[in-house]
């Protein structure tokens, strides 16, 4: 079963094509890093996926529905950027997220925030930049959904948490569900992928295992990487 | 032990090795259990589903057999021992003679040079 499903999907931003002519089917079960430099459309593909934006072209759609609030039943994503009232602290986040979603799990929640040894007292506000990402992902990661949309997870968090927040990707998705990550911390997150989508100026140049890309490159896929998008 | 993946071979294919060198070296004997798929997952940092693609090719090798409810146990005997010590052995010795081989020396003086290692 394909969980997202892009065809021809284009997306004008007045003159500039951010993203041109996408075709892409991720299948469940899988943890897919969506690679590229800045500018070459990442976040606005996922934007398309979470309904953020509408296409200017061609079409997305997620366990067969256009994107709409009942496809956000279903896919738990995670902004690049802080999107969470800052007043509020962790305790009154995780009730918020419990309120809004019904696939949202308060214990696995807890758990992940205790682990961290995150004050659920602390406001937001108060928070490093770090913890609030952590925070974020833990609420993000939380929800049993079907699609997890990651934009940049990892890119404000010391390397020890990194783990940490990857082991937290593997252990919280199920098999049928989907995982994809933007990022460009190729190193960090190659090893938990199966798949890797190389944009370049808004295109997809390449969509394959990572065991392939190994296999037929004999590098890893940070190396192909930068041999691939060179400066 | 930690799990450190190398980065040019697929990395199911090296937790396929660790596992077989394990088996030899006796860490795992036949009849005992292979950690859970996302168990083993989260410990080396790995992604579910490269672990299955290992455990799935350990099995079609005869090493490992599962029992639908209960899990994945080693399954080796004296003879598929032998040969599975024969076959990482040859990997080591091919690596060793490739190695030797790009410092310029032949087959005659790698063979010289492992016998004169057992003296020293």
């Amino acid at each position: 079963m394909e969980t997202l499903v892009c065809e021809g999907l284009s997306k004008d931003y007045g003159k500039l094509r951010a993203l041109d002519r996408v075709d892409l089917r991720l299948e469940e079960g899988k943890i897919v890093g969506l690679l590229g430099p800045n500018g070459s459309g990442k976040t606005t593909l996922i934007k398309l996926a979470a309904r953020l934006l509408v296409p200017s072209e061609g079409n997305v759609t997620i366990c067969g529905e256009v994107p709409s609030e009942k496809t956000k039943a279903i896919v738990s994503y995670l902004p690049d950027r802080n999107f969470l009232p800052e007043y509020m602290n962790g305790e009154e986040l995780v009730a918020m997220y419990k309120d809004f979603f019904a696939d949202f799990d308060e214990n696995r929640a807890y758990e992940m925030l205790g682990s961290l040894d995150i004050d659920l007292k602390m406001p937001l506000r108060k928070m490093s930049k770090g913890t609030k990402e952590k925070v974020q992902l833990i609420l993000t990661m939380s929800r049993k959904a079907k699609l997890y949309l990651l934009d940049e997870p990892i890119a404000g968090v010391d390397p020890a948490a990194r783990d940490y927040i990857l082991r937290t990707i593997i252990s919280n998705y199920d098999e049928n569900a989907t995982v994809l990550i933007s990022t460009h911390l190729i190193a960090d997150v190659e090893n938990v992928l199966d798949e890797a989508i190389f944009l370049k100026q808004g295109r997809v140049i390449l969509h394959k295992s990572v065991d392939e890309i190994k296999e037929s490159t004999g590098q890893s896929v940070d190396e192909y990487f930068r041999e691939v998008f060179a400066c | 032990m930690k799990w450190k993946f190398s980065d040019d071979v697929p990395i199911y294919l090296q937790i396929i090795e660790r596992m077989k060198v394990d088996i030899v070296s006796g860490k795992y004997e036949s009849g005992d259990k292979l950690p859970a798929v996302r168990d083993l997952a989260m410990e080396a940092g790995v992604n579910p589903n490269t672990v299955q693609r290992s455990y799935a090719e350990l099995e079609r090798q005869g090493l490992v057999q599962s029992e639908r409810t209960s899990g994945r146990f080693v399954s080796i005997d004296d003879q598929k021992m032998k040969e599975l010590r024969k076959e990482l052995a040859k990997d080591y010795i091919e690596e060793l003679f490739v190695r030797l081989k790009s410092l310029g020396m032949d087959d005659l003086a790698i063979k010289d040079a492992v016998n004169n290692w057992e003296d020293e």
